[in-house]
């Protein structure tokens, strides 16, 4: 749509906002016109969640203004900006589990009758809502019973419902299939057709170039550009975003296939309760190749990895790593026998955050010589292997006695795979690596995967990111309901069948590769 | 100068400077309200904490039971848990003390004390690792058990007293022969109950810090205490680490018990209520910020003003209670760190204009 003549709606001007140490936000101007959907593209750290909590009332400018339809506004609370008519969609969803959609929609806002909350005029009005804008929520489902998609409907019907004209997306994408990416678009555009005005903050440029009618890029603090979508191309704006270029094809030669690794055979795993999480489950890894899991969130991804890494228990079913067994070993007998892994979770799982960087360098292996000698850590040559590490792998750190805490998410996880790929193990487990990283940050843990896969290991990749799955993999297995339901080579298939297996309305059979 | 400003613009030092200052004017404000002199009082409370050789090692006496039980919260808590069963770990480590040494009756010093004291300290372990071994194998919060263990520790305690080492007539055991009394520094403080238990409090400070940060154990500890999660990732033991953590912690309140028995009173006493040693050893963890060093200090001051508070009622007629309301509030600010750098603001800003002048 042209949305050339359109009135500003918001103007943010000249905006600067300084932490200790740091300027996230350096005069910064955007403006939002009326009817469009703007995209804020930047790395992590590059100042969009800083500037977005500024037009949400949480951070105070230290100077600059914001001017709605030409008024200067103060926006120092976040219910002053409910007011203005500025909503936001937060990435992680903010609802109450066992409260129907209409009582999390009204919570907060209650229309009253008498004493009591009038549920009906309430429900009535969330069903408007749904009808005006299609988003086909039933008012009184509970929350826990309805799918990923329909809950981010949810709170974007709180946002309507508060009256907002203004809808902040914050990487609305992350967590959503590609069916449900495709009916997320339809919605926002419906939106700005209904006249709402949209900013989408995301790092993904694909759908930067499908939705949006204008990008800010910026980087560093800084406005890099301001261009409209349809005079730009995704490696023009990722340029733009890292400050150099950047290439998405991942360069890799046919991978040069050897013995399995990695063998799987009818696992079944049940939670305490009783509930079935892997459901007799088939995969095998071979060296030197990579083999990504392809699945929507809650199929059994998690459980996989935490059998075979022994931080799970399994019911029945073998796991064998180059033909020995190691179902049911305690973690570390299975981290001696050569697996690494780069977990889903970097926060809970992969780092102490309160240990320095050098600490977390050693945090499987600092039993081991040459890092401890008798009881006693030696000091001298975990420094100097964690400076090797820090350097090899180029984590940004201040120094090894920094914090993994106040490290960057990109450097957090490149600390990771610096220790997990320093083990040198036969098989690695890269769960998520790029979730939440930058598009450098992605090219170089991509280019490590590769190299691993290159050296003859056996690499299992699980995301949710399918082109992340059908760049880097080899060869891609499907998990629906805790089973593969089905491998294909990338070269075969595209994003609608991955989609449909994702969904459980194909099944390829687990035919275990070849 | 400029070095000194360093040293004192470290966090750590400065919060809890502020705090006591802060602590000590409320406490004198609250005196003014009851019409007492705080001026006096406080200078009644110095002069009986260094007046005299017998109330310098009096103090010392006061201080080192709260160093071992300091040391006892602190290293539960740098592993991740909350032992608030430091009471119940003294208790036992007590009674272990006493029926060990009233067992060796007439067997030499130098062989029954170090016994008694290896029992005491191992005893006191062993009850907290109770908690320990029901946390790690059944999930079941630390704070709950530590907390019931204590009653059953104190009952206990009295029955194996009542039942087997009573003195007729009295509510106590019989005297205690060997003692770990310093019996040649005794002249010196002029008869005050100076012991090696303060000796050994603070080797036990030396031990915490050396074994916790340079250690691979002590690695694993922090590890757990701090991210259960990744520990287990890292394929560690976590609950093996959970109960190793709370019998050291235990070991250090048993001892805080087995030195009061051997070096102070030289018998037990039946205790009508918890003695309270373990939960002045929270506060004095909490004031010393976890820390070994900062528990040495902690344990100090939280021991100087307790037993400054009689002179403090002798003097200037303050109730000694009052004591406690300073120590509370001493405790309060260094918990709300927000008030204190609040409070400091107005100092921090003025030092950086003057900088950028």
């Amino acid at each position: 749509m042209s949305t050339a003549a359109a009135a500003p709606v918001v103007e943010l001007k000249q905006i600067t906002k300084r932490f200790p140490g740091i300027i996230a936000n350096d005069s910064i101007s955007l403006t939002l016109r009326k009817g469009e959907i703007h995209a804020l593209l930047g790395e992590n750290g590059a100042g969009k969640s800083t500037l977005m909590n500024i037009l949400f009332g949480l951070y105070q400018p230290d100077e600059g203004t914001i001017e709605m339809n030409g008024t200067p506004v103060t926006i120092d609370n976040p219910n002053k900006a409910i007011k203005y008519g500025i909503g936001m969609v937060h990435q992680h969803f903010k609802l109450v589990q066992p409260f129907t959609v209409t009582e999390n929609i009204i919570l907060g806002m209650e229309p009253k009758k008498g004493l009591n909350i009038d549920y009906k005029s309430a429900s009535a009005q969330v069903a408007k809502l749904s009808e005006q804008y299609g988003l086909q929520v039933n008012p009184n489902s509970k929350i826990q019973d309805i799918s990923v998609g329909m809950q981010q409907r949810v709170e974007i019907m709180k946002t309507l419902y508060r009256g907002a004209d203004i809808l902040i997306f914050d990487e609305p994408t992350a967590v959503l299939t590609p069916q449900e990416i495709e009916e997320l678009m339809a919605i926002m555009r419906r939106l700005v057709a209904e006249g709402k005005s949209i900013i989408l903050i995301t790092h993904k440029l694909k759908e930067i170039m499908e939705i949006s009618d204008r990008v800010t890029i910026i980087r560093r603090g800084k406005v890099i550009d301001t261009v409209d979508t349809d005079k730009t191309n995704p490696s023009d704006l990722a340029e733009k975003m890292v400050g150099r270029s950047v290439s998405f094809k991942i360069d890799k030669d046919e991978p040069n296939i050897g013995q399995p690794v990695l063998e799987m055979n009818q696992v079944r795993v049940e939670s305490k309760e009783g509930v079935s999480l892997l459901n007799g489950l088939d995969l095998v890894v071979r060296a030197g190749e990579v083999v990504g899991i392809a699945g929507v969130d809650g199929n059994g991804q998690t459980e996989l990895i935490e059998a075979i890494t022994g931080l799970r228990k399994i019911n029945s079913g073998t796991i064998t790593l180059s033909g020995r067994s190691i179902t049911n070993l305690p973690t570390r007998k299975i981290i001696e026998s050569g697996v690494s892994h780069i977990p889903e979770d970097r926060h809970k799982h992969g780092l102490v955050l309160d240990f320095s960087v050098k600490e977390n360098m050693i945090l499987e292996t600092y039993y081991k010589t040459p890092y401890s000698k008798g009881a006693f850590l030696d000091q001298r040559t975990i420094g100097e292997y964690a400076g090797k590490l820090v350097k090899d792998f180029d984590v940004r750190t201040p120094d090894i006695e920094t914090k993994a805490r106040s490290l960057s998410g990109g450097n957090q996880q490149k600390a990771i795979i610096a220790r997990e790929i320093d083990k040198n193990p036969d098989f690695l487990i890269a769960a998520q690596p790029t979730r939440g990283l930058d598009v450098g940050a992605i090219e170089f843990v991509h280019k490590q995967l590769i190299a691993q896969r290159d050296q003859g290991k056996a690499v299992l990749l699980v995301s949710f990111e399918l082109d992340e799955i059908m760049n880097v993999a080899d060869r891609i297995a499907v998990i629906y309901g805790g089973k593969i339901v089905g491998e294909v080579y990338p070269k075969d298939t595209n994003d609608q069948e991955l989609g449909l297996m994702m969904a459980g309305f194909i099944d390829k059979g687990g035919q275990k590769g070849e | 100068m400029n070095k000194l400003r360093k040293i004192f613009t470290l966090d750590s030092l400065v919060v809890p400077l502020v705090a006591i200052v802060l602590g000590l004017i409320v406490g004198a404000l609250v005196m003014l309200l009851g019409n007492y002199n705080p001026i006096e009082a406080y200078s009644a409370l110095i002069k009986r904490v260094v007046g005299s050789p017998y109330h310098v090692g009096e103090t010392i006496r006061q201080v080192t039971p709260l160093i071992f039980t300091g040391l006892a919260v602190a290293f539960a808590f740098r592993s991740g848990m909350f032992n608030i069963g430091a009471d119940g770990q003294v208790l036992i480590g007590m009674t272990t003390a006493t029926a060990v040494s009233l067992s060796l009756d007439g067997v030499h010093a130098l062989v029954s004390v170090p016994l008694a004291v290896i029992a005491g300290g191992l005893a006191g372990g062993c009850w907290a690792a109770i908690a320990g071994f029901l946390k790690a194998k059944r999930g079941i919060n630390e704070v709950i058990t530590t907390i019931m263990l204590n009653w059953v520790a104190l009952y206990f305690s009295n029955y194996i007293i009542r039942h087997f080492f009573l003195l007729k007539g009295q509510n106590r055991s019989e005297d205690i022969q060997a003692s770990a009394s310093m019996t040649f520094l005794s002249s010196i403080f002029d008869n005050a109950r100076v012991h090696w238990g303060t000796v050994i409090a603070l080797i036990a400070a030396a031990f915490f810090y050396i074994y916790l940060w340079k250690t691979k154990q002590g690695y694993e500890m922090r590890a757990v205490g701090f991210n259960q999660h990744a520990a287990e990732y890292a394929g560690m033991n976590v609950g093996r680490n959970v109960i190793k953590a709370m019998f050291i912690s235990g070991v250090f309140a048993g001892l805080a018990g087995t030195f009061e028995v051997l070096g102070v009173f030289h018998f037990q006493s039946v205790f009508a209520a918890s003695p309270g040693y373990g939960f002045d050893g929270i506060a004095v963890a909490l004031l010393g910020m976890n820390h070994p060093i900062g528990v040495v200090f902690a344990a100090i001051l939280y021991g100087g003003l307790t037993y400054g508070s009689a002179g403090m009622s002798f003097a200037a007629g303050v109730p000694p209670e009052l004591i406690k309301i300073i120590i509370g509030s001493i405790i309060f600010f260094i918990a709300a760190q927000g008030i204190v750098r609040f409070i400091l603001k107005p100092f921090y800003l003025k030092r950086k204009k003057e900088k950028v002048l």
